[in-house]
């Protein structure tokens, strides 16, 4: 009785678990895992040059322009190069907004603050690839004039 | 000082002595076709040294700055042109050349005594070894990237808007020129304190 109990439970496990196993979407696809799948083509990067919209007053600005092999490091700072205060004038690049300069008590400091060296972690660059998931994100102004309107 | 004296005495003696047993054609010929192999033997060995197998023979660059190469644009790119070591960093007239490949010589004595044999002692010399190639393209106008990369057939059009502006101004009126701006296209950039314009 008690191995019967054990099996079925057992396979019933295997038929659950393989079955999950077709329903997980993964990067890989449906390439079947001694096969090499076809990789997507690399988008290319949005190198306009011009200033996006912010989706909320927050969010850090996105990179309108290439940034490859840009040199952040302990040695150098590649965007610095252009953005920081000392360097606006001549690139007439945005310069990297005045939080940068404050350590986390909010105390102004003479060059950038460690904590926001490394551009990279919150500015990012555009590509034109298409979502892998659609997005529900509305502006916060237009939320706004729907429940004015409601 | 005597004796050195004789020595040359007994050599000019012998070069001002007209020929006993060879021909004039013989001398002249001879003269012409040793000439000949003696002057591509010398070119075919520095044209060797500028080859990329020669330049990374040796691991100081093999696992430095070859290896930095790498990730670049002027290693890999989408049309299959490469510029390899020589490209940028030797001359391509002769004269200036020959001046440059003197100038290594200093690079066999840093070989040799091993001035550069491990990372720390090359990142130590890092911006030393930068900045005398800043200064040599500085000081030549940027000639080793005007060998492939000319003013003149550059369309802006099919430039970024950031890059014709620099380009249609300040490069064009010779305000600046390519390395002021490109620097550490192609290996990682130094300790920038100071350098300007970063």
């Amino acid at each position: 009785m008690k191995k019967l109990i054990i099996t079925t439970l057992v396979m019933a496990f295997t038929v659950s678990w393989v079955q999950a196993q077709e329903n997980i979407a993964t990067l890989r696809g449906d390439t079947s895992l001694n096969q090499q799948g076809t990789p997507p083509v690399m988008p290319k990067v949005d190198n306009e040059d011009i200033k996006r919209k912010r989706n909320y007053p927050m969010q850090p600005p996105t990179i309108p322009h290439k940034i490859d092999n840009y040199q952040v490091d302990l040695k150098t700072n590649k965007c610095l190069s252009c953005h920081s205060r000392k360097l606006t004038e001549e690139s007439r690049a945005p310069m990297i907004s005045v939080t940068h300069y404050m350590d986390r008590e909010g105390n102004f400091l003479a060059d950038v603050s460690p904590r926001r060296y490394f551009c990279s972690q919150c500015h990012v660059i555009q590509t034109d690839a298409k979502p892998l998931v659609g997005n529900e994100f509305i502006d916060i102004d237009d939320l706004l004039n729907i429940e004015q309107s409601q | 000082m005597k004796r050195l004296k004789t020595i040359i005495k007994f050599y000019w003696s012998v070069i001002r002595r007209p020929s006993v047993h060879y021909s004039l054609g013989f001398l002249t010929m001879g003269g012409f076709i040793m000439g000949i192999i003696f002057w591509g033997g010398f070119n075919t060995a520095l044209e060797f040294t500028n080859t990329e197998e020669f330049c990374t023979s040796c691991h100081e660059m093999r696992e430095n700055v070859y290896a930095e190469l790498q990730h670049t644009i002027h290693f890999t790119n989408r049309s299959g042109v490469r510029a390899k070591c020589s490209d940028c960093h030797v001359p391509h007239d002769w004269t200036d050349k020959i001046a440059r490949k003197m100038q290594a010589s200093k690079e066999v004595w840093g070989k040799v005594f091993g001035t550069i044999n491990t990372r720390e002692k090359f990142e130590a010399k890092r911006r030393e070894l930068a900045e005398r190639e800043w200064a040599r393209l500085k000081a030549n106008d940027s000639l080793e990237c005007r060998n492939c990369h000319n003013f003149e057939f550059m369309d802006f059009t099919r430039q970024s808007k950031r890059a014709s502006e620099q380009h249609s101004t300040a490069l064009a009126n010779d305000e600046k020129t390519c390395i002021d701006c490109h620097k550490g296209i192609a290996h990682q950039l130094p300790d920038m304190t100071g350098v300007e314009g970063w």
